[in-house]
């Protein structure tokens, strides 16, 4: 008996599989964990930007709230609206927890932690598995039977969709650049050239900036959940866990699509500097270790300032968390035999460090920037975004053509093509300037007969 | 739906909506008394014809605590605490009006001391009212942190008031005659202080708002109103100044101490939303001159003119007007000779403004018809009574 | 006590006996003029002698006289800067002219009136009340309704409580 399971357990352990499925049972398990600290940490920013505190009685500086808020949610009743179409109302926030999950599935957190190991269309994969969270929104408003969910809904399907084609032609302008659509190679490309793509395509960078925020439903594109006009749109139904769900989805969103920007534009899991080796490299790579430990540091001076025991103790406990992680850090640096972990454990934190700073850039300007309207939303969209980057597609194809067939430097190539994408966004916000100059006219010198 | 064909809509705000039969396109949207950007229980009923409004109808009421009725009832100084419930966002301003109206009935004034303070405390009202407006039309609009920004300032009057005479918003400051108190010894320096600093958050929000691409596409050119129809719908206030006409009650018929103070009238062009937040936004730094006049000049003297605890006004009536932060806030007063006034109608300036919302909202989106309820700044405490 | 300066000169010229009396309260002119010929003399009033703006329409109740509604509207001219109130006398069911047409503000300012007193105003565009709901039965700003007095009935339907007073 023990012998055969011994046999099964030799079996799973070489199965190639083994680890993908480990790795996505961790994803599924702690995403909503880590999406709900995510909540947190917006809500802790948008308290320093508001002169305020943000959470702060729920454990110690409210770093048990979204515990809290996960009870609370997962307690709280299941409402249906009376003639909702009961299936589908089930299962429209699972189609976009779902296709959140999904999506995170080929983005390499570090070169060792991936889970769809190295698919050959990784970003390919990305890009379609999160356009079918669309789906989810818009069965979620029709099966609401609710008139205010149902125009969010739709309100925010079109929004997804015109954003799309900008965002993917953006990320054309990255993969042109890389040669490949496979995450590692991308990564690789971007250590090979020695600079991160954000530095050859900026404009490229810039768009698929906008056009992500527009994706994950954010601030300023926020009108179809945004509370002052239609409640809450395609979620106003849905309460309780159901609305956790979805509301993890778009955490979950944020996330891939960070991670896409971050692989493609930001270099990935390399350090900046990726290129430079010797003294330099070493200091550089100390960085991670110190800062941590900088942190620990000040966790443990904050600790006896606490009021409460119990919050002196959780403070000491994020200390000795985080200088455990600086040690790990910081032991491939210092260690010789430590060196394996090096690649690892370093790319993991400096992708989610990069990571986290494009979270912390959308945070940002959500609670900096007001609400656009929606038809202002939709010209922003296809009459600038689509033009420039389908303009800036062009012009890094003609670069790099200059560069492999013409020999010209690539920075060269790379700077004239740029110029004359900016010359020709300069001409559409012109015009659009004039057009919004126009409409105003009319609107003030037009008493409109009522 | 529609039975009859009769269009209700006459020349000023739209008549019943559900008398005019509906288009193919056409849908009634009911923003209902509970809603996030109502400011308060506003009932506002859309007709849209596909994105667009084409025609509106105002259902109020909800609010209506009957003060009229009860101002029969009560005498002079037991009614002074109700008007504060009215605006209740500027309680100061409306305890000015009515006891400035009072006392012209009574035929007395107030002492020059307690004119200054008044003046004072009103000019700080004005401020804080205009920035909690400021505060919920940024919010309305998807301006997160404004917000917060204003209420810390607004704490800070609410502060000073609440040092002065007890209570942050329903203040009842003022007394028929005067003052009850006089100004606390530190008054001087918090006003100054809150002013110097004042100054610099002004800037802050403008930073925040008036040059951003994304607030300018959503206020200008939104909730148009020309100056012949802001006097014909009788709009008063910063909504009539931002449609061009420079008319303000405290030049106009100076009342207070307001002719011994030098400020300036910020008028607007075109009449829309962005003109009203630039108007507003200029009123705020004119009522930071004011103060700072103000607390220089406050000359010594009593506080209260000699009234008597039992006021009897002589047999006639007045109408007296202000300029409250919303407009014109008006009281017309008929006494009969006893201690409890026959009849007092106070003329709300939110009520008659959202009149006009009709007008503004015409061939605007959705999105624009919080951002106009917005710039109208009523309260509906006012608007009710 | 009365009044007789140029502008209530110009009024008796041109309108005679329906200018009944002209007084001056508190330094503020009244005009009492009469039911019949409102809408003619407001828009006289607005357009020569330019008081264009309606900054209040009102009523007061005297239930002793004979007719015992006062409407009074008080006017403002931006151009004399200066005000003036006209008072109507109305009795029980009579209706009055709207002046809705001439100065539009006065739509919500009529129904108002309409709600408190029982006041009807001819010409109106859609005379319903306005802060009560839409089915009250009593006009409450009248002196024999009593400021304890509810619409029973309304109450009990559309609350669901018995009136608390």
């Amino acid at each position: 008996m023990m012998n055969h399971l011994y046999e099964l357990l030799k079996i799973v352990l070489a199965s190639p599989y083994t680890l993908p499925v480990i790795y996505g049972i961790v994803i599924v398990a702690v995403l909503p964990l880590v999406a709900g600290y995510v909540v947190l940490v917006e809500r802790k920013v948008m308290a320093d930007m508001q002169a305020r505190l943000g959470p702060m009685r729920v454990g110690p500086h409210g770093l048990l709230q979204p515990i809290a808020d996960a009870v609370k949610l997962l307690l709280k009743e299941d409402i249906i609206p009376e003639k909702a179409d009961v299936w589908i109302f089930w299962l429209a926030p699972i189609v976009s927890m779902t296709a959140g999950m999904l999506a995170l599935a080929p983005v390499g957190i570090g070169p060792a932690f991936q889970i769809a190991k190295d698919i050959d269309v990784g970003i390919l994969f990305i890009a379609g598995i999160s356009s079918l969270g669309i789906f989810g929104i818009v069965l979620g408003g029709w099966a609401s039977n609710s008139h205010y969910s149902l125009m969010g809904a739709l309100r925010s399907a079109a929004q997804l969709v015109s954003y799309e084609t900008a965002a993917g032609m953006a990320l054309v302008s990255g993969l042109l650049l890389g040669g490949s659509l496979q995450i590692r190679t991308l990564v690789e490309e971007q250590a090979k050239q020695g600079v991160w793509f954000v530095a050859l395509a900026p404009i490229a960078f810039f768009i698929y900036l906008v056009a992500s925020i527009a994706e994950t439903n954010r601030a300023p594109f926020d009108l179809p959940e945004a509370e002052s006009e239609l409640v809450a749109g395609y979620m106003t139904e849905y309460s309780g866990f159901r609305w956790s769900l979805y509301f993890l989805a778009e955490y979950a969103n944020m996330m891939v699509v960070g991670s896409v920007a971050t692989t493609i534009f930001l270099g990935g899991w390399l350090r900046p500097f990726s290129s430079v080796g010797g003294a330099a490299g070493r200091a550089i790579d100390t960085v991670p270790g110190a800062l941590l430990l900088g942190v620990a540091a000040y966790c443990l001076y904050r600790a006896p300032k606490q009021p409460v025991t119990v919050q002196k103790l959780v403070m000491v406990a994020v200390a000795g968390l985080c200088a455990a992680v600086a040690a790990a850090l910081l032991a491939p640096v210092f260690v010789a035999q430590a060196l394996w972990m090096k690649p690892a454990i370093h790319g993991a934190f400096w992708f989610l460090l990069k990571v986290g700073g494009y979270i912390y850039l959308f945070m940002w300007l959500r609670f900096t920037l007001p609400r656009y309207r929606f038809d202002q939303l939709m010209r922003l969209g296809w009459y600038f975004l689509i033009p420039v980057s389908i303009v800036n597609v062009m012009g890094i194809g003609i670069a790099l053509v200059l560069h492999w067939e013409r020999g010209m430097h690539l920075a060269l190539a790379l700077g004239l093509t740029t110029l004359m994408t900016l010359v020709v966004a300069g001409f559409l916000v012109r015009a659009e300037l004039k057009r919004e100059e126009q409409l105003r006219q009319a609107a003030t010198g037009d008493a409109y007969a009522g | 739906m529609a039975e009859t064909t009769q269009n209700g809509a006459g020349p000023a705000g739209g008549g019943s909506v559900q008398q005019t039969l509906l288009g193919a396109d056409e849908l009634i949207l009911n923003m209902g008394p509970q809603h996030p950007s109502t400011h308060g229980v506003l009932r506002v009923k859309l007709k849209l014809d596909g994105e667009r409004v084409a025609g509106s109808e105002c259902v109020i009421g909800y609010l209506h605590r009957g003060v009229e009725k009860i101002a029969e009832h009560r005498t002079y100084q037991q009614f002074a605490p109700y008007v504060d419930r009215m605006d209740y966002v500027a309680a100061v301003s409306n305890g000015l009006g009515y006891c400035e109206t009072v006392e012209k009935l009574m035929g007395v004034e107030a002492p020059p001391r307690a004119k200054v303070i008044r003046t004072l405390l009103t000019e700080l009202q004005r401020i804080a009212s205009h920035l909690l407006w400021l505060a919920t039309h940024a919010l309305d609009i998807g301006a997160l942190t404004p917000l917060f920004y204003c209420f810390r300032e607004r704490e800070e009057i609410l502060k000073i008031l609440e040092k002065y005479c007890g209570a942050r918003l329903t203040t009842h400051a003022f007394r028929i005659g005067g003052l009850q108190y006089d100004a606390y010894d530190t008054l001087e320096k918090d006003v100054e202080r809150f002013c110097a600093d004042f100054l610099k958050r002004i800037e802050e929000y403008e930073d925040l708002l008036t040059g951003n691409r994304i607030w300018l596409g959503r206020t200008r050119g939104v909730g148009v109103l020309s100056a012949e129809d802001a006097i014909a719908m009788g709009v008063t206030g910063p909504v009539l100044r931002a449609s061009g006409v420079q008319w303000d009650i405290r030049k106009a018929m100076p009342y207070a101490a307001y002719d011994q103070f030098e400020f300036d009238i910020p008028v607007g062009k075109n009449g829309d939303t962005f003109d009203r937040y630039v108007v507003r936004m200029e009123e705020m730094r004119q009522s930071v001159r004011i103060c700072r006049q103000a607390i220089e000049k406050i000359p010594a003297g009593p506080i209260l003119a000699k009234v008597g605890k039992v006021l009897k006004p002589p047999v006639g009536e007045v109408y007296h007007a202000i300029e409250a932060p919303k407009g014109e806030l008006g009281y017309y007063i008929v006494s009969d000779g006893t201690v409890q006034p026959y009849r007092v109608r106070i003329r709300p300036p939110s009520f008659i403004n959202l009149q006009a919302f009709d007008k503004m909202a015409r061939g605007h989106l959705v999105a624009d018809v919080v951002a106009i309820i917005g710039t109208l700044d009523i309260v509906l405490g006012e608007v009710d009574r | 006590m009365p009044l007789d300066n140029a502008l209530v000169q110009r009024y008796r010229a041109r309108f005679g006996e329906a200018v009944r009396e002209a007084a001056e309260d508190r330094k503020q002119a009244i005009l009492l003029i009469d039911r019949e010929r409102l809408e003619e003399i407001a828009r006289y009033t607005r357009d020569e002698e330019k008081f264009n703006l309606l900054s209040d329409l009102t009523a007061v109740d005297w239930p002793k006289r004979e007719k015992r509604f006062d409407i009074v509207l008080n006017l403002y001219s931006f151009a004399h800067n200066s005000r003036l109130r006209l008072k109507v006398h109305a009795g029980e069911g009579e209706s009055v002219a709207s002046v809705s047409a001439i100065w539009p503000t006065a739509n919500w300012m009529e129904r108002e009136v309409y709600d408190m007193f029982g006041i009807t105003f001819a010409g109106h565009p859609d005379l319903k009340r306005i802060l009560l709901p839409d089915e009250w039965q009593g006009f409450p700003l009248r002196k024999d309704y009593d400021i304890l007095q509810q619409d029973q009935a309304w109450v009990k339907e559309n609350l669901g409580i018995e009136s608390g007073q």
